[in-house]
């Protein structure tokens, strides 16, 4: 599946499988992107870490 | 046996969480339940016909908040409301631990610049600082001598939001380019990580490179009774190797493994799978 990088408009070439909020990386710019959707397949930037992030 | 339905507690779906998917994708018996927390809503009535449920938000509040209202709901949770409570906040934490006779750091806690200051000078320089909440090694500075006490004491005290006026203040740990990430699931320690950096700060978020670290008895004990200590459960456990022994640093209640798995050669994903059916199939909670 070929779909446009959200943020540079670079073509990613992406795997099936992928879920709804899954993260994936631009090999172009280097973003962060979340799957926003996966019916149709939708890639939004991902939100910026927060504070309470991680461990 | 019948269906087991796992919900599944998250946002962003990072490698753990599609590691995990995967794991409990291999059990036919099991049916998993996406849980958004940026879609949920609750109102303290409803059951949701779950036998158990993951917790793998990447925001802590919201992590905590869910997983209250599960467990009022007599929903069996993986990690429970009191783990990611006191794992999530350094102070309760180290209360926990000491109640339970961990080793872990000097440390001071004070509400004030002016008595901040003196809690450094007492516990000596250099000194750490870090936020109560807070992770991936963010925030945290280590300070060297007075003036740079005062100078962050002040930043943090105009600059940051109410809750970087709590300090945290610990005792700086030569660790020699190096400390321990230890994994726990139940009562086994099932693997650990040496976290390689230059810098004092030796998070893999922050750079750290990973190599395999053998679970000698030492270990495996000291991380099996802080995990107990903490409330139990599948917990990432950070440590110092001092000459006087290990000292535990932190406990992580929603761990990141990505870098951990071949390294240790241990499929934690797969293990963490495991507990958590058991834990719905035992349908009680830790």
């Amino acid at each position: 599946m070929i779909h446009e990088c959200p943020v540079c408009g670079a073509e990613l070439e992406l795997g099936s499988g992928l879920i709804k909020g899954e993260l994936l990386e631009c090999d172009e710019c280097g973003s962060e992107l979340e799957v926003v959707s996966d019916d149709p397949l939708t890639l939004a930037e991902a939100p910026e870490a927060e504070e309470d992030w991680g461990q | 046996m019948g269906t087991i339905n796992i919900g599944f507690l998250h946002s962003l779906v990072r490698k753990e969480e599609k590691l995990l998917l995967a794991e409990f994708g291999k059990h036919p018996d099991v049916s998993v339940v996406m849980l958004d927390d940026r879609e949920l809503v609750f109102d303290l009535c409803t059951v949701p016909p779950l036998d158990a449920i993951i917790e793998r938000s990447i925001n802590h509040s919201r992590a905590l908040h869910a997983l209250r209202l599960f467990d009022s709901l007599g929903i069996p949770c993986v990690n429970s409301y009191r783990v990611a409570q006191i794992c999530g906040d350094k102070i309760l934490t180290a209360v926990a631990l000491r109640d339970h006779g961990i080793p872990q750091p000097d440390l001071r806690i004070a509400f004030t610049e002016d008595s901040a200051l003196k809690a450094i000078e007492e516990i000596g320089y250099p000194a750490v600082l870090k936020p109560v909440v807070g992770s991936w090694g963010r925030l945290l500075s280590k300070v060297n001598d007075r003036d740079a006490a005062e100078t962050i004491l002040e930043h943090k005290t105009v600059l940051g939001s109410y809750h970087h006026s709590i300090f945290f203040i610990q005792k700086y740990i030569r660790k020699q380019g190096r400390d321990i990430r230890a994994f726990v699931v139940g009562d086994e320690c099932i693997g650990a990580i040496y976290r390689h950096s230059d810098h004092w700060i030796t998070n893999t978020a922050r750079g750290a490179t990973a190599a395999n670290c053998p679970v000698h008895p030492e270990l495996a004990d000291l991380c099996v009774r802080t995990a107990v200590a903490v409330g139990g459960g599948v917990l990432a456990i950070d440590l110092f190797e001092t000459g006087e022994g290990l000292l535990v640093n932190e406990v992580n209640y929603t761990m990141e493994f990505r870098n951990s798995i071949d390294t240790t050669g241990v499929n934690i994903p797969a293990r963490v799978a495991d507990y958590v059916i058991a834990r719905a199939r035992a349908g009680s909670r830790a």
